[in-house]
């Protein structure tokens, strides 16, 4: 019975979701309680900062350069239409301080920075490096795993900060510079519109819950992978995929919450 | 433990990281424009607010002197009660007319002070009495309409 076999396959990937939700929640609880470690010893997150955010710093300036290009030359043409061409600024910068500074800086730092947690982490433990620490004593979450998760946590709304400064210079230089938008309304029209709190702090908030999310995604995948070679790609694959829809979902419900005010 | 040239490295990041922010606070964003201590509120009653929101500008001759800060209904008059900070460097008197305008044709509304001749001069906490209530872009094509069908009799 073909039909009664694709059910009992549903509700087995089903139960299967809901297990491994649960068991990814316990483990970023364990994350939080283990985390006085790594707070005491601060060099170890200053290592992991190390490798998740100087080394994704090339990768987020280089995209956010060519995504305010981009915005400025796609902003002055439709804005040309409705002869407002001075609201350039706005346009760019409310677009990047909103969503894309805060959404294409966390998709690049989960394939980026996301990716390699994983990797490293499911290899410690095909390689066995994590089960001869529990042998030492050595309590693998906060020794391995606690830092890795602060260091995302922290660089996340930083490389997303440095994200729309570049993408705001890429928009200056394309229309004022390149296009000659007037430079004083550029600015002045940005600084009217671009509000502190509205608009920055939600942004840097917003950075901050994909950080969260990006890098307990990665860590549980990681930490959850089969210890086999395969085990270890299926898991970095399902990391980037998993954290671009969460970061995207994520972005929908905040700049609901946000933006609307449901 | 020894300094290494990853320390160098984190601290350039953080660094960056936090003047990326304060650039965009102060460069992109209006915090330059901000001051929060040295501002007093005043409350106008209006009929109809039209499209006006929160954080919408506060202008005097068009110079921008303040903030709406908020737009709620008052349940005892039926009125939009519209709360509003201005900046403490501008006194405007007591008769002070309150419109709400629209910048451009489409734009966004705003809130225009025209100063009037009393001698005394707003207070925080006190309420505008002269207003004036946005225009309604249907009530104007309502009543054009109206005058061209009694024309046409």
């Amino acid at each position: 019975m073909p039909l009664v076999r694709n059910v009992r396959n549903l509700g087995h990937h089903l139960i299967e979701a809901v297990w491994r939700l649960g068991y990814a929640t316990r483990f970023f609880v364990l994350i939080l309680m283990n985390s006085g470690l790594s707070f005491r010893r601060f060099h170890l997150i200053v290592r992991e900062l190390f490798f998740s955010g100087v080394m994704s710093l090339v990768i987020i300036l280089v995209a956010g350069l060519f995504v305010g290009v981009v915005l400025g030359l796609q902003g002055y043409e439709t804005l040309k239409s409705y002869g407002s061409e001075s609201s350039l600024g706005q346009l760019v910068a409310l677009s990047l301080v909103r969503e894309l500074g805060p959404v294409l800086a966390a998709l690049l730092f989960a394939s980026r920075a996301g990716s390699a947690m994983t990797a490293e982490i499911g290899l410690m433990k095909a390689t066995e490096q994590i089960a001869a620490m529990e042998m030492m004593a050595v309590n693998p979450i906060a020794r391995v795993v606690a830092p890795r998760f602060w260091a995302g946590v922290i660089s996340m709304p930083l490389l997303a900060a440095m994200f729309s400064v570049m993408g705001v210079f890429g928009g200056y230089l394309v229309g004022v510079v390149f296009i000659g938008v007037d430079e004083g309304s550029f600015w002045s029209q940005m600084q009217f519109s671009v509000d502190f709190q509205h608009d920055i702090l939600n942004g840097v908030l917003k950075s901050f819950v994909f950080g969260v999310a990006v890098t307990v995604i990665a860590l549980f995948e990681g930490y959850d992978a089969p210890a086999t070679a395969e085990g270890v790609s299926g898991a970095t694959t399902r990391t980037v995929v998993q954290s671009s829809v969460v970061i995207l979902l994520l972005d929908v419900i905040l700049t609901a919450i946000m933006f609307r005010g449901i | 433990m020894e300094r290494s040239t990853l320390d160098l490295w984190v601290g350039v990041f953080v660094v960056a990281g936090i003047a990326a922010i304060a650039i965009l606070a102060f460069k992109v964003g209006n915090l330059g424009t901000y001051n929060v201590s040295e501002s007093y509120q005043v409350k106008a009653y209006f009929t109809n607010v039209g499209g006006l929101r929160a954080t919408a500008s506060v202008k005097s001759s068009g110079v921008l002197v303040g903030r709406v800060t908020e737009v709620k209904l008052n349940s005892e008059r039926y009125e939009a009660e519209v709360t509003m900070s201005i900046d403490k460097r501008y006194q405007f008197p007591k008769d002070t007319l309150v419109s709400i305008l629209t910048s451009g044709l489409l734009g966004d509304q705003y809130i225009g002070l025209k100063p009037g001749m009393d001698d005394g001069m707003l207070k925080n906490g006190d309420v505008i009495h002269m207003t004036r209530s946005a225009v309604v872009l249907e009530d104007i094509i309502g009543q054009i309409v109206a005058s061209k069908a009694e024309n046409a009799k």
